[in-house]
């Protein structure tokens, strides 16, 4: 099957090291994928407010473009990694099966810059594809340097999963515990998958945005987990980026990874750090390293 | 009338059928309603034209047909102009047919020369354009007026009711309505799936608002059901097989083997003392898995029939057959029998009623409570059966690690109210939540905390059972739950779940932490109801609910003659609801039976013998084991007793030589002729492709 790859903005910039892991991942199990050319901004959660049905056209032309680009195939499937496009594209196509008339308004200004949206592409998360399109067990069959004594947090953050995505349950999604289990890791059970990190509060309100990134690293810390897994850009920044202010303001010692699924999955497959843009991260996740070598932790 | 006169004036062509019944005369009527039709359909304008349609004789709208002079202007226009079809255009058949029918043969006309239009259901109520509403009708009208030319004069049978009744479910409601029948002296076959009768009451300690003991009331009940002498019940057994139909059913029941002879076995439970396993260790479903029972059981100390049986998943006999089969040595019964298979009944009834009852919600579907995950996470009925003497802990409510609980939250409507499980109200939980507050603050002292949306308390004493909780202390607070976790926030929340919380009457939003948490889940139906509604040829509603006849006048019927439900199984409801639902039905058979016969309706299907090939094709089709095949005339033969009048084997019989009363291909070609004409549509003369 051929998929249709579409960054969005974050994994050019901030996510760039998402994107260099996810992409080798794909490369790993011999995905089919291609660029989605010509691609534009999904218009996340601002153009949505200033105006809903140019917003819809926006992002719908990705979908069209999709469609274009994969014309000669009977299905066509978009992998958005960034949860904010992957939340923004499925609720354009729900919109507007449900709103004929933008939708008839939408399909006219596509139609008129030469573009077709039929409706019938598939707005795919990594996530959902690793794990139903490829498999646990072909997954596991790959593994090379497996994830034994690590214990990974998954985190999926507030958008991945909710409120469009069907692939998993929104409250206690399991699809990353699927995914690092094939890899050899031990899960951590908790309740923190869905929780808000703090969002762009970050950059405004840090005093509201501090306490609840703090909630998710505390938590993980205390079961014991060596790192927290993330599939969205935003969340890997707040909660890796953060982890002074954090332990200034609520006097403790957090160290803890917080890394893309992609990277940590890379790593169990094989792949070369340096592809994978570990060295783009803030801290160099030593302990998983350790651990993988079957050595002791380098910090608690 | 010639044919070319039918083509000039627009009247159905008759391709020189014969009409019954001398020249059609028609009267035409159309109903107000009051408002109801006649605000979206311009009624005066329905009558005019009706009235220049071929064959009217008369057209008239009246304000309310239904009404005793909306009747006898029917009656007094058949007597004095020598009507001989009549059409009323008003509401559903399903609620006036028979009023019309009845005045037409009151009138001496045959009843099948009426037929009914629908302009409120189908149209004033569904449109709100009064324009093209009026079109619809009088649409709708011209093919009612061209259909009737094709009707015939047909005459109803009449079956005799088989007095004895079948019951599905042994349940309060199953248990109320076999007592009442049995006690007018008519059988009844019960019928129980779980190894006793009881059902849910059986499991609950108090019943509210009175908090009478359960056990206390319903026991004595379950007794009258073992020991009455017309009443035949079946535990531990399945109906497999319905066919039939009202006054006549023919069923088949699975009695699943308990490998102990009902008979002989007294209840004295020796053969569980003798199990070689000395600790009980596979979990008791009776008591929600709370407990462990052995391989050889007895489902609760009252349970009915006091028999014991045996689980084939987990006794070593049955597994590897290498027991020393201790059960068996100390029976000087000798009713222990593992070789028993299940054992075919087959009974006749004339008449069923379903109490099937229902199920809890499955509360790991909403992880945000944590059922499943946290051990002190409890759903209702395990605290039911937590609080009741007989149940795993005797009768105290204590934790699974053995600690009572100082604070309990109970978390109102869950799986109820909620677009991502239930939208309905499950009507029961706010007042078993109350009865539980009630009960965990007597036995434990603890303090008890209702997470409430709105608390739904309409019943007899059941407002007044609410103040008096709130005069004993128990906490309200209102707002939808939005989790249970174990993450501490501050000092006094570790090792306890904390319940988070918007409480919407003050505005803040509250993190509770307790020591137990209680899930009071809704009531959904059971997972194959589905299966039960297609055996007995009944519908659902679309959220599995059997669904009833009418939801105000008929609640026990449904759609199916001679087949009631009663209880949970139509719908969530409480024990004295369940109780005078069961009531409800066992009168209807009662009077079913006390009628002794019944009149079908003769919309059957009969074959045209000079056509029939005797293909056989018809007779695997029919639902009812209506068609037979004749040897010596090498034709198909239906028995008009037998057939219900589906239409299965008309449309099936390759050579069309299957009619049906009521249904025959003029009636409805002229109908959909009559339909089409809207459209500058006329359907061709095409008798032969009609066949």
């Amino acid at each position: 099957m051929k998929y249709i790859y579409y960054p969005g903005c974050s994994l050019k910039s901030t996510g760039k090291l998402y994107e260099e892991s996810l992409l080798a991942v794909f490369d790993a199990l011999d995905m089919d994928y291609a660029e989605l050319e010509d691609w534009n901004c999904c218009g996340a959660t601002a153009y949505m407010a200033v105006d809903e049905r140019k917003a819809f056209a926006l992002a719908a032309r990705n979908i069209a473009l999709a469609e274009e680009q994969l014309k000669s195939e009977p299905e066509v499937n978009i992998v958005s990694p960034c949860s904010a496009c992957y939340m923004v594209l499925l609720k354009t196509q729900k919109f507007l099966e449900e709103h004929p008339e933008d939708k008839a308004a939408v399909v006219k200004a596509l139609k008129d810059s030469g573009l077709n949206y039929t409706g019938k592409v598939k707005v795919r998360h990594p996530l959902d594809i690793l794990v139903n399109d490829i498999g646990e067990k072909e997954i596991t069959k790959r593994i090379t340097k497996p994830l034994k004594g690590v214990r990974v947090a998954s985190y999926y953050g507030c958008q991945t999963v909710r409120p469009y995505a069907t692939f998993d349950d929104q409250r206690n999604p399991v699809t990353m515990d699927k995914i690092f289990k094939a890899a050899g890791a031990e899960i951590v059970d908790w309740t923190m998958k869905t929780r808000c990190c703090g969002g762009s509060l970050t950059g405004t309100i840090q005093e509201v945005a501090l306490p609840l990134s703090y909630i998710i690293l505390h938590e993980a810390k205390k079961r014991r987990a060596d790192v927290v897994t993330t599939a969205c850009s935003l969340c890997q920044f707040n909660l890796e980026c953060y982890q002074d202010d954090m332990d200034k303001r609520f006097k403790t010692d957090l160290k803890i990874d917080v890394i893309y699924f992609s990277q940590l999955l890379g790593l169990a497959l094989g792949i070369d750090p340096k592809k994978l843009g570990i060295h783009r991260l803030f801290a160099i996740p030593e302990n998983i390293y350790k651990i993988m070598e079957g050595g002791n932790r380098v910090y608690v | 009338m010639s044919d070319n006169n039918n083509k000039l004036n627009g009247s159905p062509q008759t391709n020189g059928a014969a009409v019954s019944n001398g020249t059609p005369k028609i009267g035409f009527y159309v109903c107000h309603c009051g408002h109801n039709i006649a605000s979206q359909v311009d009624v005066e304008d329905v009558q005019k034209f009706a009235s220049e349609l071929p064959g009217v004789a008369v057209s008239r709208d009246y304000k309310y047909m239904c009404s005793d002079p909306g009747q006898e202007l029917i009656q007094k226009d058949i007597k004095e102009l020598g009507l001989n079809r009549i059409v009323v255009a008003s509401c559903s058949p399903l609620l006036h047919e028979h009023t019309f029918r009845t005045a037409a043969e009151k009138a001496g006309l045959n009843p099948y020369y009426f037929h009914m239009v629908n302009i409120r259901e189908n149209v004033s109520w569904v449109h709100d354009n009064k324009e093209s509403a009026t079109k619809k009708a009088k649409d709708l009208t011209r093919a009612a007026i061209q259909r009737v030319f094709f009707h015939k004069a047909l005459e109803k049978k009449t079956v005799p009711i088989n007095p004895d009744v079948l019951i599905v479910g042994g349940g309060i409601a199953g248990i109320t309505a076999a007592l009442t029948i049995a006690n007018a002296g008519k059988h009844v076959y019960l019928v129980e799936r779980e190894p006793t009768i009881g059902g849910h009451m059986a499991m609950f300690d108090k019943t509210f608002p009175t908090l009478d003991c359960a056990a206390c009331i319903l026991t004595p009940k379950m007794s009258a059901v073992k020991s009455h002498p017309h009443i035949t019940m079946w535990t531990y057994s399945e109906v497999e097989k319905v066919d039939g139909f009202v006054g006549n059913y023919r069923v088949q029941v699975k009695r699943k083997p308990r490998y102990v002879n009902e008979e002989l076995c007294v209840g004295c439970m020796e053969c569980i003392d003798a199990c070689i396993y000395k600790e009980a260790k596979y979990p008791d479903e009776f008591n929600q898995k709370l407990s462990k029972r052995k391989p050889i059981y007895i489902p609760f100390p009252q349970a009915t029939p006091q028999v014991v049986l045996f689980d084939p998943e987990t006794c070593i006999d049955f597994k590897s057959h290498r027991c020393k089969k201790t059960c068996i040595e100390v029976c000087d019964r000798e009713a222990i029998d593992l070789k028993q298979v299940p054992e075919y009944k087959e009974i006749n009834v004339g008449t069923v009623i379903l109490t099937t009852g229902f199920k809890t919600y499955d509360a790991e579907l909403s992880p945000q409570y944590g059922y499943g995950r946290y051990p002190n996470v409890y759903t209702s009925l395990e605290i039911e059966r937590l609080v009741n003497a007989s149940g795993p802990t005797a009768g105290e409510i204590i934790n699974k690690d053995g600690i009572k609980p100082k604070s309990v939250g109970i978390i109102h409507c869950v799986g109820s109210r909620d677009q991502k499980a239930h939208k309905w109200c499950s009507k029961v939980c706010c007042m078993y939540s109350l009865k539980l507050a009630h009960l965990i603050k007597e036995h434990t002292g603890a303090q008890v905390y209702n997470f409430y949306i709105d608390m739904r308390t309409p019943g007899k004493g059941y407002e007044e059972f609410y103040d008096k909780l709130m005069t004993e202390g128990v906490h309200f607070v209102r707002g939808r739950v939005s989790e249970v976790t174990d993450w501490a926030l501050v000092p006094e929340e570790e090792n306890k779940l904390t319940i988070r919380v918007e409480d919407t009457l003050i505005g803040v939003v509250r993190r509770v932490p307790v020591d137990m948490v209680v899930l009071a889940v809704g009531l959904e139906p059971r997972v194959d109801a589905d299966d039960i509604r297609r055996m007995f040829n009944i519908s659902c509603s679309n959220e599995g609910w059997f669904l009833e006849r009418h939801p105000k006048l008929a609640p026990v019927s449904t759609f199916t003659d001679g087949i009631f439900i009663a209880g949970g199984c139509q719908g969530p409801k409480d024990i004295p609801d369940s109780v005078a639902q069961a009531g409800a039905a066992a009168a209807e058979v009662l009077s079913l039976i006390s009628a002794g016969s019944i009149e079908l309706e003769p919309n059957t299907a009969s074959i045209m013998e000079d056509h029939c090939s005797g293909c056989k094709s018809c007779i695997p089709l029919c639902p009812y084991s209506a068609i037979s095949y004749i040897e010596d005339s090498k034709k198909a033969y239906i028995n008009e007793a037998l057939c219900k009048g589906c239409g299965t084997c008309v449309a099936a019989c390759p050579s069309g030589s299957i009619t049906q009363n009521m249904f025959d291909d003029e009636q409805i070609f002229s109908e959909i002729d009559g339909l089409l004409k809207f459209a500058g549509i006329e359907l061709e003369e095409t008798e032969g492709e009609h066949a």
